[in-house]
């Protein structure tokens, strides 16, 4: 048996898939596995296959693969959906009375385990608990010990009575009870538990988690898959630190409400995707010349327009960068992984003040909806560092005053960097504005003022570039002179990737980008090597453009733009066959 | 100190561009007035203006101000208003600014009640651009745009408030200084969101809308025996098109704003300088 099992379970949305296959990684997580999840769904809210795919092993897992090992089908469908994936020793659980399933062929080779789900969940009290029922079968044909999945549904259930908790670990014992009495099968699978303590969460989560250590007490948002997880994670949390979270009309109103209460002195954020960073662009501008400090987030899915809404792709990139009518400075961040969503939030907030611009954290749907486990250290709160930039007080104020005592809140500042004065400090009030302005604020068309401050908030471009670290994350052989260079959730997928491309003779070098405005210049490196390949989830290589253009080299692509995100072993075979093109 | 400010510290040593005669003009100075009477200083005022000539308003007082996006005045200030309750909030902008591209916002800023005031400064054109026609443009208005008027009746703002639930109706006129006042104290007075129509007359492009037309026409709601906590009366002035009213029209007087609602206290500005201190209690939840 490979050191990873997959496991997943696939019904109609509304089934309850995603709920039971939280519960199951929550399980394996508890049991000191690591976890990292997958979801596969229509946005109809019922009707359409979607299926909740779990890759667990004792060693850290970042990517999905092209294998699964157990399966439980609420449909015929999941079973279709998952052939290519299915092999031959597969386990598939299904209840053979269910009429849909009552014909349903096992293909050859796999072990159809025909457990009556529904019934036995009505013997436990209520049909409702069929999905937990083939839970415990699924831990009996993994080895995998109860008591596990019984913590997960303390966990899911408990708020609800111990009653419902009770009921739910019988059902499971049924599952796992009928599967021991009625087959006597050896199967191939052993879940080992260890004693390591880990948490499961997802990218959206880590985003709010990150947002509320990094300070952010305002958000305003306008309900949109996949960035809604960030707004609900913050609903009901970020109140108990004297924060406030607010439904907007639609997104033009929700950014600048977020913009408002920046103005105000919060640290403030809003998070959308495609079709409400459309609405936002209108104010991208207006966040730049006014200097305010705003974390914009933008949870990519597929597009253009509504697209695929519940599918993957990293087509904003050229939004991110460039939306926006004029020339918008503007920082861009991208997370690589779970954890850095939340690392990368906390830093999007601190680049945000300190230098008064929009910034703008690029995440996407296959690491927004991934669930992964990580040791609590990864979130380590006391590295957690907010600084403030530039901000003046009732005392310090005067140093920032004209002699008439007024305000200058776009002072020309050598290093680009005015002061900001919260509203009710004393001496401090001023006019900020999308219209070009002087350094009171004021609007102004004189040419000289003009230039002098376009000038000023480029010159904080290029002061960001001089005191942050903008390295990219580098990984493989550093000798390699095969470059691969990728940005946002493909990081964990191609370090994965390089084990099976090891096992080819192939060895690379990984550049792994979450700087992507300013970014990193890396026309060294691209010139070196003799073959440089640009892995990104669009369909024309929005980065991979940059990139020629940063260093003046022509580079390869992959890309892949079906909605799915890539796995680790097709991404292998895709990578070795692009180098040797 | 408030009972030191006067109505010209929230003016700026800007000199205004609005042609002489702008109904602007005795808007602003009517705000101004307002805010020092009601206790008010330009270091804890927030003025979001719109865009438009009554946008410059931004420009001309002194206050914390953003002066934003065409249409988006409301969301900003709800935004300030939200992370920092203790201070003032005045909206200010044009009647295309507030009814036409940013309409939606109104509805919503109605409904949710945030403790601001919102003068919208209505001069039933866009003067700005230059002469054509607002959503508050009479239905045979000729402009450059609609040169045998939009042929279409104009919104009524007041109509639309009351629909979407507003606890605070008011409208004034520019040149009714002291009633403009008056109403506009009554406005930020108001635990919620206080809506004041205030028609200021565009001297240059608007020859129908006039000082003439509005000073012989508005009945003052003072002069009547007008109930304004009264909804029923208020539905009927408001939906009465022989006539247009001035004073306060409707005020819910048990109204409760949104940051009463939901709790909402905090300066937000405020935070320590790294997590907070139980921060690994959200990391925990993930077990
Ligand atoms: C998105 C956008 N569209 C159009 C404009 C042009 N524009 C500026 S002000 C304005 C209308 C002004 O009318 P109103 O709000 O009534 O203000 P007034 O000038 O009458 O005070 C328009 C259409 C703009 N600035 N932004
Ligand atoms: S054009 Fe009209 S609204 Fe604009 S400043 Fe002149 S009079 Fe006032
Ligand atoms: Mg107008």
């Amino acid at each position: 048996m490979p050191a990873d099992f997959n496991w997943a379970i696939g019904g109609e949305a509304g089934d309850g898939i995603d709920s039971t296959g939280k519960i199951f990684a929550q399980a394996l997580s508890r049991a000191g596995r690591h976890v990292f999840t997958s979801k596969d769904f229509a946005s109809r809210i019922r009707g359409g296959y979607t299926a909740y795919k779990v890759r667990t092993s004792v060693d850290q897992v970042q990517s999905v693969v092209d294998r699964l090992d157990v399966l439980i089908a609420l449909t015929p469908r999941t079973i279709d959906e998952n052939l290519d994936e299915l092999h031959e020793g597969s386990v598939i659980v299904y209840d053979g009375e269910r009429t849909s399933m009552q014909n349903v062929e096992i293909p050859e080779g796999m072990i159809g385990l025909d457990v009556p789900l529904k019934s036995l969940a009505e013997e436990a009290g209520g049909a409702i608990m069929r999905n937990v029922v083939a839970l415990g079968a699924a831990c009996e044909v993994t080895n995998f010990p109860i008591e596990n999945l019984d913590s997960a549904l303390e966990k899911r259930f408990g708020s609800k009575g111990q009653k419902l908790v009770d009921n739910n670990k019988e059902a499971a014992r049924a599952g796992q009870n009928y599967v021991a009495d009625e087959y006597d099968h050896e199967f191939d699978y052993d879940l080992d538990t260890t004693d390591n303590d880990y948490v499961l969460l997802n990218g959206d989560e880590a985003i709010g988690m990150g947002a509320i250590a990094a300070g952010c007490r305002f958000y305003a948002g306008y309900p949109i898959t996949p960035a809604t997880n960030v707004m609900e994670y913050l609903t009901g949390r970020i109140e108990q630190y004297g924060g406030h979270v607010i439904q907007a009309e639609d997104e033009l109103s929700a950014i600048n409400i977020a913009l408002g209460a920046a103005r105000a002195g919060a640290r403030s954020m809003t998070a959308t995707s495609g079709p409400g960073i459309d609405l936002m662009a209108e104010t991208f501008g207006l966040i730049a010349t006014s200097e305010t400090p705003l974390v914009i987030c933008d949870v990519m899915r597929s597009g253009p327009s509504t697209g695929m809404p519940t599918k993957q792709e990293q087509g904003d990139l050229n939004m991110a960068l460039f939306g926006g009518h004029g020339e918008i400075p503007r920082f861009v961040v991208a997370p690589t992984s779970v954890s850095e969503c939340f690392w990368k939030t906390v830093e999007a907030f601190n680049l945000a003040e300190k230098y008064q611009t929009p910034v703008y954290i690029l995440s996407d749907l296959a690491m927004a909806v991934t669930e992964q486990t990580f040791p609590p250290e990864a979130f380590d709160m006391d590295a957690v560092e907010i600084e403030r930039g530039n901000v003046v007080d009732d005392d310090t104020i005067d140093e920032w005053q004209n002699e008439k005592g007024q305000f200058k809140p776009h002072a020309l500042a050598e290093d680009g960097i005015s002061p900001r004065a919260f509203p009710g400090t004393s001496g401090g009030a001023h006019m900020s504005t999308g219209l070009e302005h002087d350094e009171l604020g004021r609007r102004t068309e004189d040419t000289d003022m003009r230039v002098q401050q376009v000038d000023k908030r480029n010159k904080k471009v290029e002061t960001a570039q001089e005191r942050e670290d903008w390295s990219p994350r580098e990984f493989g052989n550093p000798d390699s002179d095969q470059l691969v260079i990728t940005w946002g959730s493909n990081e964990g997928t191609i370090v994965e990737a390089m084990g099976f491309l090891e096992e080819e003779g192939v060895d690379i070098r990984l550049l792994s980008v979450p700087y992507l405005f300013p970014r990193p210049d890396l026309s060294e490196e691209i010139n070196d090597a003799d073959d440089v390949v640009v892995v990104e989830c669009n369909e024309s290589g929005q980065f991979a453009d940059v990139l020629e253009h940063d260093a003046l080299r022509r580079v390869k692509r992959v890309n892949k733009y079906n909605g799915v995100q890539f796995k680790a072993d097709e991404l292998a075979e895709d990578i070795k066959e692009t180098l040797e093109a | 100190m408030s009972s030191e400010v006067r109505f010209t510290d929230f003016k700026s040593d800007k000199q205004p561009t609005w042609c002489p005669g702008c109904g602007d003009f005795g808007t602003m100075n009517g705000m101004m007035k307002a805010l020092a009477e009601t206790g008010n200083d330009p270091d804890n005022t927030f003025v979001v203006a719109g865009i438009g000539c009554s946008g410059k308003i931004g420009t001309y007082m002194h206050s914390y101000a953003l002066h934003g996006v065409h249409g988006r005045a409301l969301p900003v200030g709800t935004g300030v208003k939200l992370a920092n309750p203790n201070l003032e909030v005045m909206v200010a902008g044009g009647d295309g600014d507030g009814y036409s591209i940013g309409a939606g916002h109104f509805v919503h800023a109605v409904r949710r009640n945030v403790d601001m005031t919102y003068v919208v400064m209505d001069n039933r054109i866009y003067g700005l651009t230059k002469g054509q026609a607002s959503p508050t443009s009479r239905e045979d208005f000729q402009t450059s745009t609609t040169p045998e008027g939009p042929k279409q009746p104009p919104v009524n703002p007041m109509a639309l408030a009351l629909a979407a639930g507003a606890t605070f109706i008011a409208q004034s006129f520019s040149s009714d200084a002291l009633r403009h006042q008056e109403i506009i104290q009554k406005a930020i007075e108001h635990d919620g969101f206080g809506f004041v129509n205030t028609f200021s007359p565009c001297v240059t492009f608007n020859d129908v809308d006039t000082y003439d037309y509005f000073r012989d026409s508005l009945v003052d709601l003072q002069d009547t025996d007008h109930d304004s906590s009264d909804f029923d009366a208020a539905k009927d002035k408001i939906l009465d098109s022989s006539k247009e009213y001035m004073g306060v029209i409707y005020q819910e007087e048990d109204s409760v704003s949104y940051e009463q609602q939901h709790g909402v206290t905090e300066n937000m500005s405020e935070i320590p300088d790294g997590a907070p201190d139980d921060a690994m209690d959200l990391v925990r939840e993930f077990y």
